[in-house]
């Protein structure tokens, strides 16, 4: 019907004009600048920074392994570097779903009171600058820091460890700062868990263990996972942390492209090592896309 | 003999204010097997926390809980061999109706043929086969219910535990149900232990009705018995209406009482569990009052009553007369409309109000 129309037509519009403002930012501040990355991973670099308007597969090539000509041996190097990055981005996902996963049950069964203290004590951090808060773990971790001279004080210890500038002080970096984005969505799934579910599972038989696996964990799996993609890519990507607590032994694939942006000026090789990066967290976002259809669609396992 | 016997339950609640709330007093009642029993009383006597205390997620206090002559009390709730059905059905969101039914098997190690059958037939049961592959949230209120019962029965448990299923159900419903579920109680031949504060609900579907008010058991009787001969005063309020008159026994002859109120009125009852002297409340339901006709006595010795309508409520079957009858009293009349001389019956009108000396029931004055 022609009234039918009209309010399909009104919703369209409404719908729109909603979406206007976002699509805009994303427009400019996102999808240009990425068309600008991808074009710039195809180009010669420029002896002295900037580009060659040449198409040059070599950026991906020194990756991933077709070196520019024969003579020069492949060095698997960046691939490498890429793999310690996957593997701490994987740690600090692991240690902070640790962390937070108890914690918000704990929370959860808090009173109100309770809750809202704890959470504000989570976005605390927020309120100082994060590279203060890395260079405090600097002073915290260094030979004559907090922690050495605690443990020595307590004769645990009679030399300082060498805590700093080591994969553990990045992880620990990058848990003490993704924490909080774990948390959040973790404590939402679990705070509107229905506790009478975890009774009604008992009531019918199921033991501790049985209820955990097949009733409250599939029931907080969102929040798990919502938790861990928030945490995984932006660790993937860090340099903060890795340049501050890593020092030179621990490259990430962040530093890289930070120093092929600012210090070698290398862009077009920066451009395709964060693209490199970016496919990747594209490859884990469409797992996740597919199960959590499967989840919605079909019976689930 | 019961065959699930709760004896002396207490439970004492810690409110986080610091005070504590006695929520359940001495309470003992012997749960026949096969039996409907109902735990009826006021939002919060203690009901669901009776209901906890057998399932086993509250610990009694003091007191014990005994089946098949062993005690419970160090029993997880997952090993006992009750289900409850809970107030919001509980039905777990990430399965199927019949993933939901099979539930309680699967952890059992019951194998996938013998699951898939039994599910099967408990959803057949409950009236909802072909409804296995949805999922809870697309069922109705009613329907969800029955997967509940579905979930817990297939388990064949030794009592089954029923936490106000019908409340959140429409009147309509709710009665379709309550006929469902006495009908189901007789078919599966389990022991419902049913929990409501509907009065009405609890007198259409029992074997036997436990009344608690505070914590603390008040009655436990048939619904006849419950209604008939409420045990007190609090019985012969919270189940039906009732006309109370407080007064002294003043004379006994057989079974027939006659008291004396404050003010002089005399009324007549049956019982003999009272001596000239005691004070006592006669209870008197509506429905045993009748308006009398101009020409009609009553009962020989029973003095009628003398009031003024005040107001008449027509509800259908009967006729609802408010009467005061003195002393700044209403009684209550539940008068058939067919009967004769309700033409008379009018705001305003003087009338004679009868019943017989049978039907009133004598309850000890609560002491002090
Ligand atoms: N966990 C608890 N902590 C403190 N007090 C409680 C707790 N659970 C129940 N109570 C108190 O115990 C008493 C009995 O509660 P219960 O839930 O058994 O009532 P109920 O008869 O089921 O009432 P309703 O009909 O409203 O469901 C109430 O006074 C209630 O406030
Ligand atoms: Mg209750």
């Amino acid at each position: 019907m022609a009234g039918d129309r009209f309010m399909a037509a009104r919703k369209r519009n409404a719908l729109l004009l909603l979406l206007a403002p976002i699509s805009i930012i994303l427009g400019i501040f996102f999808l240009i600048p990425l068309g600008i990355v991808v074009v710039y991973s195809f180009l010669e670099p420029g002896l002295y920074g900037g580009v060659e308007w040449t198409w040059y597969p070599y950026n991906y090539g020194r990756i991933l392994g077709w070196p520019l000509n024969d003579y020069e041996e492949f060095d698997p190097i960046y691939l490498k570097i890429f793999a310690t990055s996957l593997k701490y981005a994987l740690m600090t996902v692991v240690f902070s779903l640790l962390i937070c996963y108890p914690a918000a049950f704990w929370v959860s069964r808090r009173s109100e009171r309770w809750k809202g203290f704890v959470l504000f004590l989570i976005t605390l951090p927020f309120f100082a600058s994060l590279l203060i808060r890395i260079y405090a773990w600097l002073l915290l971790l260094r030979p004559t820091g907090f922690v050495n001279t605690a443990l020595e004080a307590a004769g645990i210890i009679s030399q300082p460890l060498d805590l700093l500038f080591s994969g553990t002080a990045v992880v620990l970096g990058m848990v003490y700062i993704f924490t909080p984005f774990m948390f959040l969505p973790i404590y939402a799934n679990v705070e509107k868990l229905d506790f009478s579910l975890v009774r009604a599972s008992q009531d019918l038989g199921a033991s501790p263990i049985q209820t955990f696996l097949r009733v409250i964990l599939p029931l907080t799996a969102p929040g798990m996972v919502a938790g861990s993609i928030i945490v995984f890519i932006p660790a993937l990507g860090n340099f903060i942390v890795p340049s501050l607590l890593g020092g030179a032994k621990v490259q990430m694939t962040g530093n890289l492209i930070e120093r092929s942006f600012l210090q070698s000026r290398d862009w077009p090789f920066g451009s395709a090592l964060a693209l490199l990066i970016m496919a990747s967290v594209v490859v884990v976002l469409m797992i996740q896309t597919v199960k959590a259809g499967r989840a919605k669609g079909g019976r689930p396992a | 003999m019961g065959f699930l016997q709760i004896l002396s339950a207490r439970k004492v609640y810690q409110t986080p204010e610091g005070s504590s709330v006695q929520a359940l007093d001495d309470v003992t009642i012997n749960i026949r097997n096969n039996e409907f029993l109902t735990l009826l009383g006021p939002s919060g006597c203690g009901k669901t926390t009776l209901l906890k205390c057998i399932a086993g997620f509250e610990d009694l206090d003091g007191g014990d809980l005994i089946l098949d002559s062993k005690s419970l009390r160090s029993v997880p709730p997952h090993k006992r061999p009750f289900n409850t059905v809970f107030q919001n059905y509980a039905l777990f969101p990430h399965m199927t109706v019949e993933q939901n039914v099979a539930y309680g098997m699967e952890v059992a190690g019951v194998s996938k043929v013998e699951r898939d059958r039994r599910a099967g037939e408990a959803l057949d049961l409950v009236g909802l086969s072909g409804f296995g592959g949805r999922r809870p949230t697309q069922l109705s209120g009613g329907q969800q219910q029955r997967v509940a019962l579905a979930r817990s029965l297939v388990l064949k448990p030794k009592v089954l535990l029923l936490d106000e299923p019908l409340s959140a159900l429409d009147r309509k419903m709710r009665e379709t149900m309550q006929i469902e579920l006495k009908n189901l109680q007789h078919a599966v031949g389990i022991t419902f232990v049913f929990v409501t504060h509907d009065q009405e609900e609890a007198l259409a579907m029992s074997d036997r009705i436990a009344v608690l008010a505070q914590g603390r058991l008040q009655q436990l009787d048939t619904p006849t018995e419950v209604y008939d001969k409420p045990a007190n005063e609090f019985v012969a309020n919270f189940v039906g209406t009732s006309n109370m008159f407080a007064g002294t026994v003043a004379s006994i002859s057989g079974d027939r009482v006659i008291l004396e109120t404050g003010n002089g009125r005399r009324l007549a009852a049956t019982s003999t569990a009272f001596r000239v002297g005691d004070q006592v409340r006669l209870v008197l339901r509506p429905e045993h009052l009748t308006i009398l006709a101009r020409d009609e006595t009553g009962d020989a010795d029973v003095p009628a009553i003398e009031g003024r309508v005040r107001e008449t409520v027509f509800v259908g079957s009967t006729m609802q007369v408010h009467a005061d009858i003195g002393h700044g009293r209403t009684a209550l009349v539940s008068h058939p409309h067919t009967r004769r001389g309700s033409s008379d019956i009018a705001p305003g009108a003087e009338v004679r109000i009868g019943y017989s000396a049978a039907s009133g029931h004598l309850i000890p004055m609560r002491s002090a």
